[in-house]
């Protein structure tokens, strides 16, 4: 069983991570918390998706070398998934960026940033 | 030579002016309509050129770049995707039309801004319906959700919080998407649909690939507001602007469909989607859930565009019952009534913005008296609520007539009753809205003062397309949509 969770310890961790935003997002009444557990959620899943291209064995990444043979792919680490994960990444920057306006904009309504409180003065 | 790069025209023209659409705001905040006009005709124009070459010659593969697939952006347009890219830029350019009037009373300082938006939304659904590759397809959600949560925002002063959720539940959908996409990349290596679908076969069968699938199917119910992740829907739609409204309800939640399809039977193989769990089995009852809640919650309902919305995700179950009965007849109902729903939606929502332009009316009560004061309008809103209810000759019927055999065919009865019951309670609702429109009102002035042309323009498009495609509905079977059914589908 310990075996087993060290061996793939990468996954966990990257559940464990997104369990938490997970929750942070479900849970707090704070729309910043909110927010940050919406990233915590994004991040994971670019590190599980960095964590799939490792090698072991003196992998590199091909940049580095110049001279590396291109042929033999154990000499270098899949650098597909990084390069997905700069989109991924512009991707969630975006998303922050209209939330933080969002909430920009509802502080500036309610003068709170509680979910609640915003829905009390709603109903009066 | 230009028929070959309309699968870039497509995309690009929107993209581009929206970006360009600032400049043009310096010069003239009235260019920026004419322009967007212009421009999603261009995208509409291609679209149906794109159809008529798919129905002439079959499917198109367009290399984005010049770069061979897999390895580079393939855009592949088949059968399904030009038939909805058509509905999608038609419906754009509905929308785009109607805005005129209410944009300059609603944001007048921020005209330039709300059409660079509009183009980008349209880029992003555009985008979701052409695209060949799933990582490609993850960066157009995103696209079409960013700019959506942007423009639900500008609406009353209740919309920033319903936009704030949608953008939670929204990005948590698209990262179980990506998700998806990840543990499809592990196990084959690509990213290109097609070359998944090639290589998928060999590792069918493992956790993995189970893992990937309920990922995706996840992620896409979150979009498509499907029962019972729909949470963030009648929110959203209410509160935001109400061209944005027609134009979202007609549109996101039908391409979210077409993803979903996509994934299940080009990416995935369909003798794996269908025998994988019992997954059919599960979406066919979620989709009864959705039907009985849909209509239920219409029911209580005051606020017109909130009780339409609700109605939205009754039809959402509509087209999934159809997919999840896997067979020809069912499956050919599910596409059909996307374009009928996506026409119906738009029509309910445009008019339900008219009038609250005129009248400044939201609600059931506020809507009594309105035959007299916009007969036009009253009339169009009465015509869009016969086809949701499923009367023929309108476009709707068709549409529930192939769901309902398709059930009938799957021995699936329970469904069958379903639909019925559901339509039943759409009447109900829809008559509820008419009786107040068409009873006459002592305390309010009757003047006659109907929408301005702008307006009853994209309206009657709609109409009479929801009068006329019914009638044509064999014609549009036979030349397009018996080519999307999924092999082994009897």
């Amino acid at each position: 069983m310990i075996e087993y969770i060290v061996a793939k310890y990468n996954y966990w961790i990257y559940i464990a991570l997104m369990m938490v935003g997970f929750y942070a997002m479900m849970a707090k009444k704070n729309l910043v918390k909110k927010l940050l557990g919406l990233n915590i959620f994004q991040w994971s899943i670019i590190l599980f998706y960095i964590s799939t291209s490792v090698k072991s064995g003196g992998a590199t990444i091909p940049i580095l070398d110049k001279a590396i043979d291109v042929a033999n792919p154990s000499l270098y680490l899949n650098p597909l998934p990084h390069v997905l994960m700069l989109t991924a990444i512009v991707v969630g920057v975006s998303t922050t960026g209209v939330a933080l306006a969002l909430i920009i904009l509802l502080y500036r309504c309610f003068r709170t940033l509680d979910e609640d409180e915003i829905f009390e003065r709603l109903s009066e | 030579m230009i028929e070959k790069q309309f699968p870039a025209i497509i995309i690009v023209a929107p993209l581009v002016m929206s970006i360009l659409m600032n400049l043009m705001g310096i010069l003239s905040k009235k260019g920026c309509y004419y322009l967007t006009v212009v421009t999603v005709s261009v995208s509409l124009i291609s679209a149906i050129g794109l159809l008529q070459q798919v129905i002439n010659s079959g499917k198109i593969s367009y290399r984005l770049g010049g770069w061979d697939p897999p390895w580079g952006i393939e855009y592949m347009v088949d059968h399904l995707n030009a038939y909805l890219l058509v509905i999608v830029t038609a419906i754009a350019l509905l929308a785009a039309i109607f805005s005129l009037r209410p944009i300059e009373r609603v944001m007048p300082a921020r005209i330039p801004q709300f059409y660079s938006l509009f183009l980008l939304l349209t880029t992003g659904l555009i985008g979701m319906t052409i695209t060949g590759d799933a990582f490609n397809l993850y960066v157009l959600i995103e696209i079409t959700s960013i700019s959506c949560y942007a423009l639900i925002a500008k609406g009353d002063d209740r919309s920033p919080l319903a936009s704030f959720n949608y953008l939670i539940i929204g990005t948590v959908g698209a990262c179980f998407y990506l998700l998806g996409v990840g543990y499809l990349y592990i196990m084959t290596g690509s990213l290109n649909m097609l070359d998944i679908a090639k290589i998928l076969p060999t590792v069918y069968g493992t956790n993995a690939i189970v893992a990937a699938f309920s990922f995706f199917m996840v992620g896409i119910a979150i979009k498509m507001a499907f029962f019972p992740v729909h949470g963030w829907l009648p929110n959203a739609y209410t509160h935001s602007p109400d061209v944005v409204s027609a134009f979202m309800a007609a549109t996101v939640t039908k391409v979210s469909a077409y993803v979903m399809i996509r994934v299940m039977f080009t990416v995935f193989d369909p003798s794996y989607s269908l025998k994988v769990f019992p997954v059919m089995d599960l979406l066919g009852w979620l989709s009864v859930g959705a039907m009985m809640y849909g209509c239920t919650l219409a029911l209580a309902q005051r606020e017109i565009k909130r009780l339409l919305s609700y109605i939205i995700i009754a039809e959402v179950g509509y087209i999934v019952v159809g997919i999840s009965v896997a067979n020809r007849l069912g499956f050919i109902g599910s596409v059909l009534h996307i374009m009928n729903d996506a026409i119906m939606m738009v029509c309910l929502f445009l008019v339900a913005g008219a009038v609250a332009f005129k009248t400044g009316a939201k609600t059931i009560d506020d809507y009594r008296g309105l035959a007299k004061r916009m007969p036009l309008s009253a009339a169009a809103f009465l015509v869009g609520t016969l086809s949701v209810v499923g009367v023929p000759p309108t476009c709707g019927f068709f549409s529930k007539w192939y769901l309902l055999l398709g059930t009938i065919e799957a021995g699936r009865y329970i469904y069958t009753a379903a639909l019925l019951l559901s339509s039943l309670m759409s009447a109900i609702v829809g008559f509820r809205v008419l009786q107040s429109i068409y009873s006459t009102s002592s305390e309010r002035p009757s003047l006659k003062d109907e929408a301005p042309l702008s307006m009853l323009g994209p309206i009657y498009v709609s109409v009479v397309a929801i009068m006329v495609i019914g009638f044509f509905s064999g014609d549009i079977i036979n030349a397009v949509i018996q080519h999307t059914v999924p092999h082994g589908f009897k």
